[in-house]
């Protein structure tokens, strides 16, 4: 296997795409989204059980490629309990990590969600790793609107 | 073993696919380091030197506006021009030039006839039938009319080979069926539709028939005398011409009674501010300064493939299309999607439980192009329970090593996701 490719499918990622973590709709979810990547297909549906500030639970449900599946889960073990901004700066980093390489953050401080610092070599997947998390925004906005990656 | 089985052991007879090759600027590059193996040509084919040439020379030596010059150039371009529609109106078999309309390709040949003669022939309550394998720009501009005029857009079904069920296609044509319009072949599945019987069928009921050939073309010889179909519409570039030209074929007497589409320079006879005389077929069609180079492109096309002959092209495919067949079939946990008995050049499969779209990222590492997704045809993937498809497709310059390749590159993708 060539080495770009063993960035992108780390074992990680084989993981979670395998069994995905959350894979539901939590019990008491007051939040939710739909998010598609019309070019291969993917859907995703983001619930957050939001209180006050805090994401005390997030699951999602949804088909898609290995890559979007990996993410949407990666996603939700990370953001489980956390605040909205603490979420939002997570996105930040995970969204310039997914679109220019692991030159402008510290992977070490993304912990498993570092599984995907592969992903920026190749253009055509970046809609893929990022859909969950524009899906998950979305959801917190309450916006509840689609979220299309094309 | 027969002598024919024997030959096509070692490939078809009558066309020297490395010779081909060569024609074929393009396939001669290494992609990611790896010699590229291109099997998308059911997207849009290669072109050969010839047409690149052809539209060269075009824009260096003859390039003007065509029926409006007086001038030398004008002229060799009008001719140019026109003698690419009678080599479609030759490749086809159309009775004449005039049935020959120059369109931007198959999606705006449909939709050319679904505005004018659909327009005027459908009412309220009417149907418009469709089948169920329809490429989005099959269903999308019947759709359109059918909301506009509060018609019933009908679909006929398939069967799980990925094969129309006749019986039910005859039995939805009814008094009030407007146009039958169906793929010749199928760009998702690769079967081929027995439309010389279904044309018969939908005349034995009066119902005019479409017939998008943007998959057939490329393939085997096309007839539309001896189809008799109303329309037939195809894309030059799949069929190894430019972008941007394609052609809306229609029987002389259906293109006369239509409306004009779109209105402006060529499509008048003459133009006061009161009213306008259409000019004649085709040109009442062609509104505007055609694709001239385009038109050019695809008449060198033609010519290009007619030097190879259909019978050495269709000969080579059928012999790689069983190879494929074969070779992906042997691959543990791959289904192909797409089993008729008449199938063309069109292989689509899904690996296990993986995503199609992760198989094409990692093909393409392997210098492989393939296409996945739902190939614009979303309610195709719905009747077969499947998101998407992978879909490797042939053309005359595909070989048992791009095959061979294509397998390598799908134990990579197992071995990937163990
Ligand atoms: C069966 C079929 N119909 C129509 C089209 C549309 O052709 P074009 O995009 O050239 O207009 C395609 C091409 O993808 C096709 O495969």
């Amino acid at each position: 296997m060539n080495p770009e490719l063993r960035d992108l499918y780390q074992e990680v990622v084989i993981d979670h795409s395998r069994k995905p973590r959350n894979f539901r709709k939590p019990e008491g979810a007051n939040r939710s989204a739909e998010g598609m990547n019309p070019l291969c297909g993917d859907e995703i549906k983001v619930h957050l059980k939001l209180a006050g500030d805090v994401i005390e639970e997030i699951g999602f449900e949804g088909a898609g490629c290995a890559i979007s599946k990996a993410s949407a889960s990666l996603m939700t073990t990370a953001l489980k309990s956390k605040t909205k901004a603490e979420a939002e700066a997570l996105f930040q980093r995970v969204h310039s990590m997914l679109t220019s390489g692991q030159g402008n953050v510290r992977l070490e401080e993304l912990g498993k969600l570092a599984a995907l610092s592969g992903v920026w070599e190749f253009p055509a997947r970046v809609k893929c790793a990022s859909l969950a998390w524009h899906t998950m925004r979305s959801a917190l906005d309450g916006a509840g609107t689609r979220v299309s990656t094309e | 073993m027969t002598a024919l089985a024997q030959r096509s052991v070692a490939g078809a007879p009558g066309l020297d696919v490395e010779k081909v090759r060569k024609d074929f600027p393009i396939l001669a590059q290494e992609i990611r380091g790896k010699p590229l193996v291109y099997l998308d040509s059911a997207a849009t084919s290669q072109k050969p030197r010839a047409v690149i040439d052809a539209v060269v020379r075009y824009y260096l030596q003859d390039n003007a506006n065509v029926h409006r010059g007086v001038h030398l150039l004008s002229e060799r371009a009008t001719k140019a021009y026109e003698d690419a529609r009678e080599k479609v109106r030759q490749f086809i078999n159309a009775a004449g030039a005039e049935e020959i309309v120059f369109v931007r390709g198959t999606t705006e040949a449909i939709n050319l006839v679904a505005q004018t003669h659909g327009r005027a022939r459908v009412r309220a309550g009417d149907e418009v039938l469709i089948t169920e394998m329809e490429h989005h720009s099959d269903i999308v501009p019947w759709q359109l009319l059918c909301q506009e005029k509060g018609a019933v857009l009908r679909v006929a079904p398939i069967d799980d080979h990925g094969q129309l069920v006749l019986e039910e296609l005859e039995r939805m044509l009814g008094p009030r069926t407007r146009l039958l319009a169906l793929a010749h072949v199928s760009n998702t599945l690769g079967t081929v539709n027995p439309v010389r019987r279904i044309v018969e069928i939908a005349h034995r009921q009066g119902v005019p028939v479409l017939l998008d050939g943007a998959q057939a073309a490329p393939h085997f010889p096309i007839d539309v005398r001896a189809l008799d179909c109303d329309f037939y519409a195809f894309s030059g570039h799949k069929l190894f011409g430019p972008t941007g030209i394609g052609v809306l074929y229609g029987k002389s007497e259906l293109l006369e009674e239509m409306p004009p589409w779109q209105g402006g320079g060529d499509m008048i006879s003459s133009v006061t501010f009161e009213k306008t005389t259409w000019n004649k077929l085709p040109h009442k069609f062609e509104a505007g300064t055609p694709d001239i180079a385009g038109a050019i492109g695809l008449g060198a096309a033609i010519d290009y493939v007619s030097a190879l002959g259909f019978a050495a092209v269709a000969a080579h495919e059928h012999d790689l299309l069983s190879y494929a067949t074969e070779a992906l079939r042997d691959l543990p946990g791959l289904r192909l999607i797409g089993t008729a008995k008449e199938k063309a050049s069109v292989l689509s499969f899904v690996v296990g439980d993986v995503h199609p779209h992760d198989v094409g990222t990692i093909l393409d590492q392997e210098g492989i192009a393939i296409r996945t997704g739902h190939h614009c045809t979303q309610p195709l993937m719905r009747r077969l329970g499947v998101p998407a498809t992978a879909r490797a497709s042939l053309a005359f310059y595909n070989r048992r090593e791009d095959v061979d390749a294509l397998v390598a590159g799908l134990h990579k993708v197992q071995e990937i996701f163990r």
